[in-house]
């Protein structure tokens, strides 16, 4: 309600200083213009954001594989971790504009170079937060499993996985979050589709209500996705209390 | 075979957590070890359970259940999957692991509670999930770590009472870690006590009292007394 409040007053804000001619329309259109451009431009856009959601979705699944490989791969082996943790960690370092046409030169025009970027962007919050879920279990359950003779896969399924689960969910829900982030750059670098693709010629050819119609679309794809996550971790994280645990020590 | 210690110490790193420390207890026997915080009580079931070894002397012990010092249940798993972890570790599937765990439901006053998860249960009815669970690990030794420190007064007094019931009735050898020297008087055959660390025995007392005993019986209040003048109490030492 009060965010909506907040939402309302700011777009009046906004519209009143396009209409009065304070800031010019072609660099900052009016919100109904882009309500319109969302109108008018309606089949084109839904197709852009049917590819460009494809993509997102795509590579967040293939983020959320890798990751959860990576983590658990981590997690058990200290050879593993010691030979891929700089890997992963360097992975983030590297500048995703200036490596995306690389991707296009090598796999093409086509949908890998786009969803391998939505994953490479993705991997990381879900690797690293599984990793660190999978470490942080309670030091009694682990005392407890051990003296009870579990093996390494019981300790696994039994405690460190779903203590590892809520972190996890916070780690696709970061992902899910920058996966669009991916999916434009790599449709910068070579796409004829896409809401990347049409937010960019859009620019140049200054048509600037329908690249913030295309921007809004991705706010929006970044939001429904983050939402379904919510959703889903509360369907499956049911364990922990809605209201504040009890105090600590 | 009973369980025995015999000149055990246990170092980590510089500091010392037991050293020379000897103990017994006969089959079916409870032995409570007490002494201040910090004084290696906790390693000491840990070397009785077989989570390390020490670095010096012998620990010889029938196979022992650990019952550690926060109930460590599961938060994701009921009360019923909590009880029977023990089985589902075994190797018994899930629905075998219920079964015998539910038997005990109804006395250990936990029916109706069967699919709580511990976030909703009370402290004692987590205590008594723990213990249950300890119990259907099937071992003959069991090794509670202060069961009963995170409760209040009230309620810690209803389960030492529950606890002894619950031992006369399917009794066990037991080494109880406490730091309550009355909790030791009202549940043990010996009281061992332990010096503030590096843990070592300061005297060994026998307890032959008949049970059920109270709190308030005038050879319970003897004990505790002693036990807690040869555990160097400031206000008892001068009296």
């Amino acid at each position: 309600m009060a965010a909506a409040l907040v939402v309302l007053t700011a777009l009046a804000g906004w519209e009143a200083l396009v209409r009065g001619g304070v800031v010019d329309a072609l660099l900052l259109p009016a919100p109904t213009d882009v309500v319109q451009a969302l109108w008018t431009d309606r089949s084109l856009l839904a197709e852009d954001l049917a590819v460009t959601a494809g993509e997102v979705v795509l590579g967040l699944t293939a983020a959320v594989a890798v990751g959860v490989a990576l983590g658990v791969s981590m997690h058990l082996s200290v050879p593993v971790r010691k030979a891929l943790r700089p890997l992963v960690i360097g992975s983030q370092a590297v500048p995703i504009p200036v490596i995306a046409p690389l991707f296009i030169l090598v796999l093409g025009f086509g949908l890998a170079p786009k969803v391998l970027m939505v994953a490479l962007v993705c991997f990381f919050p879900v690797t690293i937060n599984l990793y660190d879920g999978l470490r942080d279990v309670d030091p009694d359950a682990r005392k407890l499993l051990r003296s009870l003779d579990a093996s390494r896969w019981q300790r696994l399924r039994l405690l460190e996985a779903p203590s590892a689960l809520p972190t996890t969910f916070t780690g696709i829900k970061i992902a899910a979050a920058v996966a669009v982030i991916g999916a434009v750059f790599a449709e910068w670098a070579g796409s004829d589709r896409g809401l990347g693709h049409t937010l960019l010629i859009a620019n140049g050819q200054l048509e600037s209500a329908r690249a913030f119609a295309a921007t809004f679309l991705l706010f929006a794809l970044a939001i429904a996705l983050y939402g379904l996550f919510a959703l889903l971790e509360r369907r499956v994280v049911d364990w922990t209390p809605r209201t504040a645990p009890e105090g600590g020590p | 075979m009973d369980l025995e210690l015999t000149s055990v110490r246990k170092a980590y790193g510089d500091v010392v957590a037991l050293d020379g420390v000897t103990l017994a207890a006969g089959a079916n026997e409870t032995v409570a070890v007490v002494g201040p915080s910090g004084c290696g009580k906790s390693t000491l079931l840990e070397l009785v359970c077989g989570l390390s070894a020490p670095d010096a002397g012998e620990v010889r012990s029938p196979p022992a259940a650990l019952m550690p010092q926060r109930d460590g249940l599961l938060p994701w798993l009921s009360a019923l999957d909590n009880a029977g972890l023990a089985r589902r570790v075994a190797g018994e599937p899930r629905e075998r692991a219920r079964a015998a765990a539910h038997a005990h439901f109804a006395a250990f006053g936990l029916e109706g509670f069967e699919r709580s998860r511990p976030s909703e249960l009370s402290g004692g009815m987590r205590q008594r999930v723990a213990f249950l669970r300890t119990l259907l690990a099937g071992r003959p030794v069991l090794c509670l770590d202060e069961p009963f420190g995170a409760l209040d007064a009230l309620t810690r007094g209803q389960m030492q009472r529950w606890l002894a019931g619950a031992l006369a009735k399917e009794p066990r050898t037991v080494l109880l870690v406490t730091h309550d020297v009355e909790e030791a008087v009202l549940l043990a055959d010996r009281i061992v006590l332990l010096s503030p660390r590096p843990g070592r025995v300061v005297e060994t007392l026998e307890v032959p009292l008949p049970r059920p005993r109270a709190r308030t019986d005038l050879a319970v209040v003897e004990l505790r007394e002693r036990a807690l003048a040869a555990l160097g109490d400031p206000e008892r030492v001068s009296a």
